[in-house]
């Protein structure tokens, strides 16, 4: 096709249009639309990150980081999270493979990580404002609850997704579409883990380091 | 949970009879031909039995043009609303002097600007401005429809859902009274316990959605759907600005919904974000909020500008001088726009070198833009110039622009700066740049893109009257403003002591009033248009001799745009077709595939009004309810994998056909 | 060497200025003409800059309308090349041209904005008019308050409401904050604005060198009274500023934390009022939120947030908020918590007391294992003090 959407030097009149079907399969745009969205959801974490940065030493003469956080409970949570990557990794993998029933297995068991990370994670909130340490009561702690409970609301609606494409991929097995929304919730998961890595760095390791 | 002082129930929140404004007789009056209105267009349609077709075709529509076409009807219905607050103003600050109140109590007064600002800015320029790069790009670059059809029809509704809220706060309740950026602490819970910044809150956050999922959409567009040949620097320059412009968006309509999100938990669970107290800092919201407000001007600029170039390299016959350059000039403009957001408050009080880094770049953002004036002036340079209306709203935009440019970059000088910060001199500023650049870039893109929508031509005269009463109108509106800033008269104000300001503020008045009979000839000018469409009929599709592939389809194009995908070898590829002999297929058509219309996108936004509502009345089961539903029902719709169908070939057969004997026709 | 520049420029800034002023003969353009040396160097560099750009701004508008006029299609006689669209040199023009006006306005831009900071202490009182050695600038103290200016002068002792009064000639240094919200303390006749925000301070030099009443005014919006938030500043001689002081005097009244309670509450369109005295700190009380008695100091929260805060005994030191500033024109967030503030640490008795209550809490958690054996601390953060008297030994307000 390549050779003849060039225009001919010899005078001839050009080709100005394809007689067949335009090169423009179903979905062909999704991977690169839901990189951009995630590039723009980036950016929303970035602000508060960035937020974190700006008031994240603000305790109104209140608790610290080193004061609140239970750093071997955090890397519990953050091995449960980036196992779940690497679960997710492995269904990717039977994915590719074509083969539904152990696709949906490791699925299953990303969930579980998943919802295990979500499980520590409101512990420890429910820890820190039971003690007294509400995100009123600091700009520090308003970054911290907004900044990691923001991280933990992107994994709810995860997992939401998580469990309807287990049904889809129950219902019709792993077709193109539901190959290509896994593709996306994938990335998508593995985004968040990136995400973590920066929260578990900055606000938990330097913020016991501070 | 809630104060003793604040009555609430459990059913309503903290909605009571008393929300309803009926002891405003100003909004009573409003509301009775508003209701009129809408009660006579109600009827009128269901007299035609007009509802179904309206409902099949339209608001279900998935087809690009239509929800173009629906963008721009948005933005100009919510146009009318912003220019009434924007006449208000000019009355009570004509009356206000002499120890006279006006007749408008600050309580209304500060809604009425707050309001101005937001709904010009999120629910005009904006709505227009997506309005047409969805209607055009996609004609523009040879692709039958969007990336993502169903996310467009979604976003559409998401804008109209935050243009809805905006519109409720009028009859419930109030809007906000903080200024249209809504800078804390006086937005905040403790300086704004009303309901109005939680209505700003969430019609900014729901067309927020909508915004940012169009952006998404228009850059996967452009970037996946160009038909063979047309390499990025064969793009014609307005689907170029239409792509800066959404990467604009997609980059910064984030830092908004954050920034205003944080805002929200300051208000709704009371952490301490930007708060005076408790370690919060008022001036990060100020700084983000302009991180995103600064991008958001050239995201509405860049269009115009596409639009300029497009308008000017066809009326005066010529291919556009520079192409290189001014694609060049447009992404080094995306890029600088970032750069340069603490212009907007200099006299925080940052160090000299600060100050002078963020004046510095935004004085070179004028170069690239004087490289673009220069590039529009040489491509009329040596032409036949037709002064068709857009070719002279793109004149007039020449001469208003450049004036605004200069005192923007004067108001970049921070010592002058100090001078003019929040004086009507920046009113005068900002309005010159975005009547002069936006909304005239706006009218000529309306008016050339027009014949293509609807297949007849808007009526030359009145489209005439309506530019001359524009243009005379602004320099009559704005130059007092300019005038009366260098008398030190700050903006926002109410009230007046100095009566030997109130001239200008008159004639000022003078000049709102020549800018509505702009208006109304602009709409007249709609309305005889339709009236007499078969005079005005354009059945070549190529009312203008145009230069890029919109105008190689019939007008107004069928529902799958091209029966056979374009090839392009030129960048005004349709005047490369027309040169070299072009012969439209007559023939061999097959069967298109197109995306199905669905109800899900007006559903899912309809919900999230109704969600938006309830947070702001603080009805927490509604809340819950209708989130719950969003989340069911989008569930939902992803287990619908059968989203698109065949148009059979007899049928673009028979379109093609009807396009031949008109063509043939017009050549008789 | 840059003066001589600016007096060249001048002269072109006057040329400049002839057309305009014969159309605005009637009214007072108070930002083109000044009275202040500060503001008059600002007008300055605002038309010089309007200067620069005309330079090509008038080219560009001129070429609009003759090459709209010269190549109209009816125009059969001119050149008509629809396929050109290049020309290097051109283009080499069309950038280059913008670019050395924007490097002449941005060295202009750097000089002027280093040159008239706000922050700068003034070197002259005039062109050709340093300031004498031995002259102190008058201090002045401004609150924005809800919907007024509050003016304390700490030399002299008094303060004033809605007025502003300043010797002839004599450097003036403002220390600005505010009581609630953002205003913007602005006299177009003597030096440009500055924001006034809570809890923050900004300052401001400027002279003012004609004798007059002018208009100040807060350019900020700040809520329903601010369009009445204006006051005049009078611009004095040595002997009427004495005077206006006196009179000060003997309006009689002090101006104590109580008073500035009571003063502070919203209002509008509020007339003139004296203070013969005021309390010596009530500025700095006022910049750190913490007239209200009981209420801890921002600068003091901040230096024990610097010591890393006040730990978990530090959870409690809020109390409700009896005082209503706060929620006065407001409510609260409906998921917040009461209304409170921080209460200051008064005696270290008080302190002690309170730590007695929660004393499990305030022994750091071993991390050891966590951070590594062999992982020191950083040698950025101090030791955690043992006690709270050491810990507010250390705890100097940093108030520079």
């Amino acid at each position: 096709m390549a050779s003849s959407i060039t225009a001919p030097q010899n005078g001839e009149a050009p080709v100005f249009y394809l007689r067949d079907e335009h090169p423009h399969p179903e979905g062909h745009s999704t991977p690169l639309g839901f990189w951009i969205y995630l590039m723009s959801d980036c950016l929303i974490f970035a602000i508060l990150f960035a937020i974190y940065g700006v008031v994240g030493a603000n305790y109104a003469a209140g608790p610290a980081p080193k004061d609140l956080f239970d750093l071997p409970l955090v890397a519990l949570n953050t091995a449960m999270l980036l196992l779940s990557s690497i679960t997710f990794g492995f269904a990717m993998l039977m994915m590719v493979q074509k083969r539904v029933a152990a696709t949906q297995i490791w699925l299953a068991v990303t969930a579980l990580f998943g919802l295990a990370f979500l499980g520590i994670e409101l512990y420890e909130f429910h820890h820190l404002i039971h003690m007294g340490a509400t995100p009123q009561r600091s700009a520090f702690l308003s970054a911290f609850f907004t900044l990691v409970g923001t991280h933990g609301l992107h994994v709810t609606f995860g997992l939401i997704w998580l469990f309807t494409l287990m049904a889809q991929v129950g219902k019709h097995g792993l077709i193109a579409a539901n190959r290509r929304r896994l593709m996306c919730l994938s990335m998508f998961w593995h985004f968040l883990d990136v995400i973590w890595i920066g929260v578990f760095t900055f606000v938990y390791l330097m913020g016991m380091l501070r | 949970m809630t104060s003793a002082s604040a009555p609430h129930s459990l059913l309503f929140g903290r909605l009571t009879l008393e929300s309803i404004p009926i002891h405003e007789p100003i909004l009573i009056a409003t509301f009775a031909v508003v209701a009129l209105g809408g009660l006579a267009v109600v009827g009128a349609l269901t007299y035609f039995k007009l509802w179904g077709y309206l409902w099949r075709e339209w608001f279900t529509s998935v087809d690009h043009k239509k929800i173009g076409i629906m963008y721009m009807v948005l933005g100009l219905i919510m146009l009318l609303r912003g220019f009434a607050d924007a006449i208000m103003m000019r009355i009570q600050q004509a009356m206000a002097f002499n120890g006279s109140e006006g007749y408008l109590n600050a309580h209304h007064y500060d809604q009425i600007f707050t309001a101005h600002g937001v709904i010009m800015i999120f629910f005009v320029a904006m709505p227009l401005v997506t309005g047409l790069m969805n209607y055009v790009v996609p004609l523009q670059i040879g692709a039958r429809d969007v990336s993502f059809p169903f996310l467009n029809n979604f976003s559409f509704w998401m804008t109209t859902a935050g243009a809805v809220l905006v519109m409720m706060s009028l009859f419930i309740g109030e809007f906000a009274r903080t200024g249209w950026l809504a800078y804390p602490p006086l937005s905040g819970i403790a300086y704004s316990p009303d309901p109005g910044v939680d209505y700003y809150i969430w019609a900014l956050q729901v067309a927020g959605v909508g915004t940012t999922l169009s952006g998404i959409n228009l850059i996967c567009t452009i970037v996946k759907m160009r038909c063979p040949g047309m390499t990025l620097m064969k793009m014609p320059v307005f689907t170029w600005t239409s792509l800066c412009t959404n990467i604009l968006i997609v980059a910064t309509f984030p830092v908004l919904t954050a920034v205003l999100a944080l805002l929200t938990l300051d208000r709704y669970v009371g952490t301490n974000f930007f708060t005076n107290d408790f370690g919060g800092n008022p001036m990060m919201y100020v700084n983000l909020i302009w991180i995103w407000g600064h991008p958001e001007v050239y995201i509405l600029i860049l269009p115009a500008f596409g639009i300029f170039s497009e308008v000017t390299s066809t009326f005066s016959g010529k291919r556009l001088f520079g192409y290189t350059s001014m694609v060049y000039a447009t992404v080094v403009i995306t890029i600088l726009s970032y750069l340069v957001w603490l212009h907007h408050f200099f006299t925080m009080g940052s160090g000299a070198s600060v100050n002078s880094f963020f004046g510095i770049t935004t004085m070179i953002i004028s170069i690239p833009t004087g490289a673009k004036i220069f590039n529009w002036l040489f491509t009329m340079y040596r032409g036949r110039i037709r002064f068709e209306a857009p070719m002279m709203w793109t004149i007039a935009f020449m001469l208003t622009f450049v004036i605004g440019g200069m005192t923007g970059v004067l108001l970049a000088v921070p010592p002058a700066d100090f001078v003019l910060h929040n004086s009507l001199f920046l009113v005068a500023h900002f309005h010159n740049v975005i009547i002069g650049g936006v909304l005239y870039g706006l009218f000529a893109g309306m008016i050339y893109w027009f014949p293509k929508a609807f297949g007849f031509r808007l009526h030359p005269l009145l489209g005439k009257f309506s530019f001359w009463f524009w243009v005379v109108g602004f320099w009559f509106a704005f130059m007092p403003l300019y005038i009366l800033g260098l008398m030190g008269v700050t903006r926002r104000m109410r009230v007046f002591d100095d009566p030997s300001l109130q001239i200008w503020f008159v004639i000022a008045g003078v000049g709102a009033f020549l800018i509505l009979l702009g208006i109304v000839c602009f709409l007249a000018q709609i309305a005889y248009s339709i009236w007499k469409r078969d005079e005005l009929r354009d059945v070549t599709g190529d009312p203008w001799n145009g230069r890029t592939l919109e105008w190689a389809t019939s007008s107004p194009p069928p529902a799958y745009n091209f029966a056979f995908t374009p090839v392009v070898h030129d960048n005004d590829a349709w005047t490369d077709m027309k040169r070299r002999g072009y012969v439209r297929p007559l023939d061999g058509f097959r069967p298109i595939h197109m995306p199905k219309n669905t109800a899900t996108g007006i559903v899912l936004a309809g919900i999230s009004a109704a969600l938006g509502f309830a947070l702001i009345w603080h009805i927490w089961w509604l809340a819950a309810v209708s989130f719950a539903v969003i989340v069911v029902t989008a569930i939902a719709h992803s287990f619908n994998y059968h989203r698109d169908f065949y148009i059979p070939a007899e049928e673009v057969v028979q379109a093609e056909d009807e396009r031949t004997s008109l063509l043939a026709g017009s050549r008789a | 060497m840059a003066l001589r520049k600016v007096g060249a420029l001048n002269r072109l800034r006057l040329a400049a200025l002839i057309p305009m002023l014969a159309v605005l003969g009637g009214c007072n353009l108070v930002v083109m003409s000044p009275a202040g040396d500060v503001a008059a160097q600002q007008r300055d560099l605002v038309v010089i800059s309007t200067v620069l750009m005309l330079i090509i701004i008038i080219p560009v508008m001129a070429l609009t309308v003759f090459f709209a006029w010269r190549y109209r299609a009816a125009n059969k006689q001119a050149t008509y090349e629809p396929d050109w669209d290049h020309s290097t040199g051109l283009e080499l023009i069309i950038w280059a041209a913008p670019l050395l006006i924007i490097i002449c306005l941005g060295a202009l831009t750097w000089m002027g904005t280093h040159l008239l900071d706000p922050y700068r202490k003034l070197d002259r009182i005039a062109a050709g008019r340093p300031v004498p050695a031995a002259m102190k600038p008058l201090e002045v103290e401004v609150v924005a308050l809800d919907w007024k200016w509050l003016f304390i002068y700490p030399e002299q002792g008094i303060a004033v409401v809605n007025e502003l009064a300043a010797p002839l000639d004599r450097p003036i240094h403002f220390r600005i904050t505010s009581s609630s919200v953002m205003n913007s303390f602005y006299i177009p006749a003597l030096a440009g604005q500055i924001y006034a925000m809570p809890a923050m301070q900004t300052r401001l030099h400027a002279v003012i060198n004609k004798a007059g009443r002018y208009q100040g005014f807060s350019a900020n919006y700040s809520g329903a009274g601010f369009s009445g938030m204006r006051f005049g500043f009078l611009g004095l001689s040595e002997g009427d500023f004495d005077a206006w002081v006196a009179k000060a005097k003997e309006a009689g009244g002090t101006l104590d934390r109580a008073a500035y309670l009571e003063l502070e509450r919203p209002s509008e369109n509020v007339p003139v009022k004296f203070f013969a005295a005021t309390e010596p700190s009530l500025f700095d009380a006022i910049r750190n939120l913490c007239v209200q008695p009981g209420k801890m100091c921002m600068n003091e929260m901040m230096a024990l947030d610097a010591k890393g805060g006040l730990g978990l005994a530090g959870i409690h030191t809020t109390l409700p908020l009896a005082y209503d500033k706060y929620t006065r024109r407001g409510g609260e967030a409906p998921f917040g918590a009461q209304p409170s503030y921080i209460a200051s640490i008064c005696t270290i008795e008080e302190a002690k007391a309170m730590l007695a209550q929660a004393p499990a809490d305030t022994t750091p958690r071993d991390l050891t294992p966590m951070r590594g054996l062999g992982l020191p601390l950083p040698a950025l953060t101090s030791r955690r003090p043992q006690s709270f008297s050491e810990l507010l030994s250390q705890a100097r307000p940093s108030n520079s």
